[in-house]
């Protein structure tokens, strides 16, 4: 195996300075009846071109190559990723270091993650974003949980029922043991969160909205996080998309507390869901209850400008169970990632490009409502929105299905009393003949 | 082979990017648009975003030099204990990159995507064959992720048997994020002395467990390096008052082939795919910590989970007493198919073969250190061994210099301060892909670096001086936190 460099003669010399007889001699301590015994029914080994062709068939068995048109976001989207963002982030030097405990030998990976962390804060308005957390999902867990911290003696959060079904589900596994009650708000027939049932309570720990949410509009984050503080409670927002701050207002300047959100769009692979990024900040006056990993700034002995992991105290393996969280790895190459994407893209690039989302959306948007569909949510959208047809839009689907077109995400399964509506996803990777297509497809 | 492998490098500076570029460069392709510009509300419009503009060149650049400063896997030996710093193979890349599996969308229906489906329901079986237990989810997105979800099991089986518990048993070798985990389920962690071995006792573990403990959970092998001889001792005495055992497999790299899971009694046990099975670590991750469990707590896994009807895969989360969710999806996919990948290339015979290796480098490097540096427990150690800095200290050095005059002389240092039950604590992890040659190196470099110690004391005290900066100042940093840049300091 081309892995393992041992010869029989080394493997004899060393078996011998160890005053061993054989490589079994070696797990002497293992009891009899802990063995595994019976042998592994696992396909013999490949070699790495039958890897190749095995990899190549079960790309075979995939129904949509690279090219197709998803027209569907929902937590995953399909951005180009530029040739330099995949080879910078594939170089070996911070692909195979591991988490940054030797600071002199992990300058790269630490001034990487530093300037991913000032970029990110930037872009979503927050004064403190930590090295990342596993996904979205787990993200929005971790801020209720922060939020409950924060407040100490409340037990309830509230979370909108436009966040994304599968994040409302990752918080409520998260909460469950320790028996919070998680409320979920109501949608409003704009679309947008409403947050009525707030105003005679003072019970509540945080209140979490999504921007844009699940359904693609944008949420009034501004009046929203004026009634939860009046409230008494904290402001959550979280994203799926963080490209919609490159045109939109950011959360900070909306009065969020804690922002949290999917990275994903910023130079990462969909790759069936992971790895993703967990973004996640706060304003200054929390830094101490923060979950996860933090890189800062600081000198070394001749003064020298130079980073290291730093509030260490906050974590496991110092505060032990009293830590902000049990994070310890988190998604360090995608913040990376996420980071040179940024770079890339710049400030004047990521305005052109969020731009480019919003104005194809809009067009599909349009496009659709003029072939007779209706856009249920009145509210304004960044680069997804949730249409309806006067017919059954299956057989369009499957129609669109055959020329490579995913003409959307049929919303039943996520929410029962919205049969027959599509959550459409355009990003720049659509083009507006495949819009022209989708639209004809709704005459038909 | 004498020659050192520290040199002095050409070492370039590099400023942070909002230092660098000018306004209107750019550094990525944007298509030009192709649809009418559509109107947008002012009261939804941001100020523009302080990012630098910086051209493609000054990007590639700024990384490249930013990657100079690394040390990873592919540099060299990085026998850091309890991470398995093992070679992560080329191969495993590409397959993650196989265009059809990487645009893979997860929301879209299943008989779109039987590949990333049947990846996923073949790797849960590989695993639950190489461990023993009965089945497997791929969700957590790392081992403190397992932890969280193994804990998440335990408190859904006790809720299901009617009576919720509160404490549960963490010996003082265990992995440090396991009181965490057990905290955010809201167990009070009741901490186990290890015995003058470095053993748990049974007789303890009798004493301090109660129908109030929801159960323990074990590092095996520890993080001394230790395999726990008594495990199915303790897992009886747990399970006759109700509990459950929970295995922390982050040092699964030892035993692939050894041990039974199931017949050590383990109820959940989660692995690392970042460390056994080859992922690479990625300067923090992401790892992926898959949760392995008997057939009585099945149905308590995670949904939703990977099922195959005949020919067909197909995702399936109509299970009441499921946990949850506890990621958006299934978890780092792109992780597991790098797992998948190596599992596939090395074949029953190569996994087995890794962890005999992986024994033998770190017994080899134990008894060639022995003479040298304090070894605390001098037993037949498993995929690590760990050592103290008692025999130099009387030369007022510990172990954090040495760790950083190994940086040097070229190589990772070992884990170091950990296990807490050590004072001074050296952990060595060498794993199987480190050859003979380099490993006699290392302990070569470790017996000068011991000799330095008494000759020339202050050359480990001013370590590392080869390297783009030297010891840092960790207190001021988290005294006055400076976590991200000035604002408007870009271009």
């Amino acid at each position: 195996m081309r892995y393992l460099p041992h010869t029989p003669e080394e493997i004899a010399s060393m078996l011998a300075t160890i005053g061993t007889k054989s490589l079994d001699g070696l797990f002497d301590s293992v009891p009899a009846d802990c063995r595994m015994t019976d042998p592994w029914p696992l396909p013999a080994p490949k070699s790495e071109w039958e890897l190749n062709d095995h990899l190549g068939q079960l790309a075979g068995t995939m129904r949509l190559g690279p090219n197709a048109k998803v027209l569907v976001g929902a937590g995953s989207y399909h951005h180009y990723i530029p040739e330099t963002v995949r080879n910078l982030a594939g170089r070996s030097e911070f692909l195979t270091a591991y988490t940054p405990y030797q600071p002199e030998l992990a300058q790269g990976t630490l001034q990487g993650i530093f300037e991913y962390q000032t970029l990110t804060a930037r872009l979503l308005g927050m004064d403190v974003v930590n090295a990342s957390m596993y996904d979205g999902a787990s993200a929005l867990a971790e801020a209720l949980l922060m939020g409950l911290r924060i407040a100490k003696k409340k037990r309830t959060v509230a979370v909108s029922k436009a966040i994304h079904p599968h994040y409302r589900a990752a918080a409520r596994a998260y909460l469950a043991p320790a028996a919070y009650e998680v409320i979920e708000l109501e949608v409003l027939a704009n679309g947008r969160t409403d947050l009525s049932g707030l105003a005679n309570r003072d019970d509540i720990a945080a209140v979490a909205l999504q921007s844009p949410n699940f359904f693609g509009v944008i949420e009034d984050l501004e009046t929203a996080s004026a009634a939860i503080h009046d409230a008494g409670a904290l402001c959550i927002t979280c994203f799926t998309e963080p490209l919609a701050y490159g045109l939109l207002k950011n959360p900070g300047q909306c009065g969020a507390d804690i922002v949290c959100g999917e990275g994903q769009s910023f130079g990462i692979s969909r790759s069936y869901g992971g790895p993703g990024l967990g973004m996640f900040g706060c304003k200054q006056a929390f830094t101490r209850n923060l979950p996860g990993r933090l890189v800062g700034e600081t000198k070394d002995l001749e003064g020298r400008r130079g980073y290291v992991l730093t509030l260490a105290t906050r974590e496991q393996h110092i505060r032990r169970e009293k830590a902000t969280s049990n994070i310890c790895s988190n998604q360090g190459i995608c913040a990376m990632t996420a980071g040179m994407y940024m770079a890339s893209l710049g400030g004047t690039g990521i305005r052109q490009l969020a731009r480019l989302n919003y104005d194809k959306t809009q067009y599909l948007k349009e496009a659709l409502i003029k072939a007779g569909a209706t856009i249920p949510f009145a509210g304004p959208v960044f680069n997804e929105f949730v249409a309806e047809f006067p017919q059954d839009f299956r057989p369009a689907h499957a129609r669109l299905l055959a020329k490579d077109i995913v003409a959307g995400l049929e919303l039943s399964a996520l929410y029962p009393q919205m049969a027959g509506r599509y959550l459409f996803c355009v990003t720049e990777t659509i083009d507006k003949q495949t819009l022209d297509t989708i639209a004809a497809e709704v005459r038909a | 082979m004498n020659e050192p492998l520290g040199t002095g490098g050409l070492i370039l500076n590099e400023p942070l990017l909002w230092h660098k570029g000018k306004k209107g460069r750019i550094g990525m392709s944007i298509p030009e648009s192709d649809v009418p510009a559509a109107p947008i509300a002012s009261d939804l419009l941001g100020t523009d975003v302080d990012f630098p503009d910086l051209s493609e060149v000054d990007v590639v650049r700024h990384y490249t030099r930013l990657s100079q400063w690394n040390f990873g896997v592919d540099t060299g030996m990085y026998p850091l204990g309890s991470c398995t710093m093992k070679y992560n193979p080329k191969t495993n890349e590409r397959q993650a990159a196989t265009p059809e599996i990487a645009s893979a969308h997860p929301m879209l229906a299943d008989d779109l995507n039987q590949g990333t489906l049947r990846i996923l329901y073949e790797l849960q079986q590989y695993l639950a064959i190489i461990t023993g237990l009965d089945a497997v989810s791929l969700q957590p997105a790392a081992g403190a992720h397992g932890e969280l979800t193994g804990m998440l099991i335990f408190h859904a089986w006790h809720k299901s048997r009617g009576a919720q518990r509160h404490k549960i048993l963490i010996p003082d070798t265990a992995h440090g994020t396991n009181p965490a985990s057990a905290a955010l389920c809201g167990y009070k962690a009741v901490p186990v002395p290890s015995d003058a071995q470095g053993m748990l006792d049974p007789a303890l573990v009798a004493e301090l467990m109660d129908e109030d403990t929801a159960g323990i959970m074990v590092t095996n092998p520890n993080t001394l390096g230790l395999f726990e001889e008594r495990i199915r001792e303790i897992a009886a005495i747990v399970h006759a008052k109700g509990g459950l055992v929970y295995g922390d497999g982050a040092n699964m790299n030892a035993v692939l082939g050894v041990i039974d899971a199931k017949k050590c009694g383990i109820d959940v046990l989660h692995l690392n795919l970042h460390k056994t099975f080859s992922t690479p670590h990625g300067g923090g991750g992401p790892g992926a910590g898959p949760v392995c469990v008997t057939r009585e707590l099945e149905p308590f896994l995670p949904v939703p989970r990977a099922v195959k009807d005949g020919e067909t895969y197909r995702l399936e989360d109509n299970r009441p007493q499921s946990v949850g969710r506890i990621h958006a999806f299934h978890g780092n996919f792109g992780v597991l198919v790098r797992a998948y990948s190596y599992i596939l290339s090395m074949g029953e015979a190569g996994l087995k073969k890794a962890s005999q290796l992986a024994v033998l480098n770190a017994n080899y490097i134990k008894e060639q250190l022995k003479t040298v540096l304090h070894l605390p427990y001098d037993r037949p150690c498993m995929h690590e061994c760990v050592f103290s800095d008692l025999w130099q200290q009387e030369y007022k050095i510990s172990t954090v210099d040495m760790a950083k005059r190994l940086i040097d002389c070229g190589f990772h240092p070992p884990t170091i301060y950990f296990p807490l039950i050590v004072h001074g604590a050296m952990m060595i992890e060498p794993t199987e892909t480190e050859c003979k040659d380099d490993i006699d190196q290392f302990i070569a470099t470790v017996k000068t670096i011991v000799l330095e110690a008494a000759e020339q004391p202050e050359l480990l005290h001013q370590a590392p001086q080869r390297t783009k900066v030297r010891r840092l100042d960790e207190v001021q940093a988290a005294r006055c936190p400076c976590l991200i840049g000035p604002s408007g300091t870009g271009d």
